[in-house]
């Protein structure tokens, strides 16, 4: 008998040690159960982190647009005439109307990390007789390259861009054959053009943006596009990104600005992500519950098959209090147990399965994301679970009448 | 006795206590009625009767597990129809050791863990003084090669023997003893009974004995017989008399 443990904690193991065939079913059933649930949180995890960085690698968390333009027809004299239809104007590319002093104002507020100003429209870009449409996204590098790491995503050269370097995406590249150093063409609608060195050449993970972005010095596009001195959007980068939707509402209502966050903008994603929550959530529960009442079961035959014994306790001067400690105690180290044992069962067949586990072209099929964090939890809520569970049987073993328990 | 001594508080006394019990409200049946009963220190008593006169319900009463349903019962000469059961727990632990007729160890328990045990439950925490006092008990009743053995390979006898040990490991002012023997063959019996003797010799502790053999009875220093829930005899045994004096 270890001097440091209670009697509670003394009986509580030996009671369990010397019923070792019911305590050994019971905790392998909460090792499944907690395995199951270590394994299938990892997996969802692993793989929402990686569509959000995905979606985040070519994207700020809130982009400011100048607000859309509207049609306000004149009224007035004569109030018997009103109009049916009132035609929605076509949007022009325009600048935010005094973006620098909105940017400076943005930068003050603590939420925000990073403001970069960029200049986007459509063009076409053209090599010898093959042209392809692309989006110029024209930018400040030391602020926008805070926001959509391109140096990190880079297959070749550099993204120092100056005012004739041009970095493309890497199918776009294919589909016009080019490659570093070649000369690129870039036509505006307008018709204004310009011909760009191509120093950098990126994947972002993403084949529409690698197929259809092109990034140029700030100056450029503005040139390109009409717009000297301006900027078509303000993009935003913040400390939270799930609060990206509440300050992106803030920004719009403090500054007439319209504000579009990254979560209204991938809200189908979002969708998805919220349904695995959800369903995650649900299994979790049920798992939890079913592996609650095992523990309940075998500790309810417990105090039926040790009511002599209990008797015998509560004879001997032990009290309620101590009798109902013996069987939570039971419980919690079940489910602690069980807990451990799951999240090294939970751990080990990730590893097996992403090792295993391949797509066709041999990239991983999952991204392998070990939260230690998961297996605390699940301990945490394993050792609840079972204390909660043990209550029941643990109240009747408390309230057990010595005098009826020892004559059985 | 006639001691002109003022004695100190005897170690149990019974003022007209009764017990009933619910059989379907409102029918109640009374199994005792007004029973007057002193123990003083170092006293040996058998409590004999017939099979449902009351003596278990009287053992139970006794030994605190159970609450009169009227009369005063005092302990040591402190009352306790008036504790909770927290004080009551704590009083049984402390002053009342129990040797039921079937050992009733605590099998996930070695030897000298079950006699350690009325400390263990009373202290919180095991320490060096306990497992002593454990060893000493468990050789005194020759078990000290079985001490560290778990309890189920034991013999019957041998067990009994470790109950009365666990029992004597709060050194009781009373120690209730529901048929020790009943369950043993004649030597193991009379071995167990002589330990209680003895320990009732030595340490003054006061023992109430339930038992149907005649040949035990006889052996106590006084006899108190129950039938249909009343005293109907509380005699010195004359037989023993001179030897225990």
């Amino acid at each position: 008998m270890r001097r440091w443990l209670p009697f509670e904690w003394i009986a509580a193991i030996r009671f369990l040690v010397e019923g070792r065939m019911q305590s050994l079913f019971i905790v392998a059933g909460v090792t499944i159960g907690v395995g199951v649930i270590v394994f299938m949180s990892a997996i969802l995890t692993g793989m929402t982190t990686n569509m959000m960085r995905r979606i985040l690698n070519s994207q700020a968390h809130i982009e400011l647009v100048p607000a859309d333009e509207v049609a306000r027809p004149l009224r007035g004299g004569d109030p018997v005439i009103t109009l049916t239809t009132v035609q929605r104007p076509t949007q022009r590319v325009k600048s935010i109307d005094q973006w620098q002093s909105l940017r400076e104002v943005l930068a003050r507020n603590p939420e925000v990390t990073h403001v970069a100003p960029i200049v986007s429209g459509s063009a076409l870009a053209a090599r010898g007789s093959a042209s392809r449409s692309v989006t110029v996204v024209a930018c400040e590098p030391e602020t926008y390259f805070e926001i959509v790491d391109l140096p990190g995503n880079l297959l070749e050269g550099h993204a120092r861009l100056a005012s004739d370097g041009v970095v493309i995406g890497t199918d776009l590249a294919r589909e016009l054959g080019v490659t570093l150093g070649d000369k690129l063409r870039l036509t505006s609608a307008t018709g204004a053009g310009v011909t760009q060195t191509i120093i950098g050449i990126f994947d972002l993970g993403n084949r529409g943006v690698n197929m259809r972005n092109v990034y140029v010095a700030l100056r450029t596009g503005q040139a390109l596009l009409g717009l000297i001195g301006g900027a078509t959007a303000l993009e935003v980068t913040l400390t939270d990104v799930y609060a990206a939707q509440e300050v992106a509402e803030f920004i719009q209502t403090a500054t007439g600005i319209e504000a579009d966050s990254w979560i209204k903008t991938n809200a189908q994603f979002f969708t998805v992500m919220k349904t695995q929550f959800t369903s995650n959530t649900a299994i979790r529960v049920l798992v939890a519950l079913s592996v609650a009442f095992g523990i309940a079961s075998v500790l309810v035959v417990s105090v039926v098959q040790r009511s002599k014994e209990i008797g015998i306790l509560r004879a001997m001067g032990a009290r309620r209090g101590q009798i109902l400690r013996i069987f939570l105690i039971q419980g919690g180290v079940l489910g602690l147990v069980g807990s451990l044992f799951g999240s090294a069962m939970g751990m080990a067949s990730l590893v097996a399965f992403h090792a295993l586990l391949r797509n066709a072209d041999g990239s991983e099929f999952f991204p392998l994301v070990l939260d230690w964090t998961l297996p605390a939890w699940s301990a945490a809520l394993a050792t609840a679970t079972g204390i909660l569970a043990a209550m029941t049987p643990a109240l009747r073993a408390a309230r057990l009448d010595p005098v009826v328990a020892i004559r059985g | 006795m006639a001691d002109p001594v003022p004695l100190p508080a005897p170690v149990l006394r019974l003022d007209a206590v009764t017990k009933s019990f619910a059989i379907g409200t409102p029918v109640e049946v009374e199994v005792l009625h007004g029973l007057d009963l002193t123990l003083e220190r170092g006293e040996f008593v058998a409590l004999i009767g017939p099979s449902g006169s009351g003596k278990s319900t009287l053992l139970n009463l006794i030994g605190l597990l159970d609450r009169p349903t009227s009369g005063r019962l005092a302990l040591l000469g402190a009352e306790t129809t008036t504790l909770d059961d927290r004080d009551l727990t704590r009083l049984r632990g402390r002053s009342i050791g129990f040797v039921f007729q079937y050992h009733h160890l605590i099998s996930a328990f070695s030897a000298e863990e079950n006699v350690a045990m009325p400390m263990l439950v009373d202290r919180g925490f095991p320490d060096d003084e306990m497992r002593a006092r454990a060893r000493e008990l468990l050789d005194r009743f020759r078990l000290a090669p079985w001490a560290g053995q778990a309890v189920t390979r034991l013999s019957g006898g041998q067990q009994q023997r470790v109950a009365i040990a666990r029992a004597l490991a709060m050194d009781p002012a009373l120690v209730l003893a529901d048929e020790p023997t009943g369950n043993l063959d004649t030597k193991s019996s009379d071995l167990a009974f002589d330990l209680m003797r003895e320990i009732n010799r030595e340490r003054g502790t006061t023992f109430l004995i339930v038992t149907h053999d005649p040949r035990l009875a006889r052996r106590c220093d006084r006899i108190v017989e129950v039938i249909d829930g009343r005293i109907t005899s509380d005699r010195p045994n004359a037989a023993r008399e001179g030897e225990s004096a």
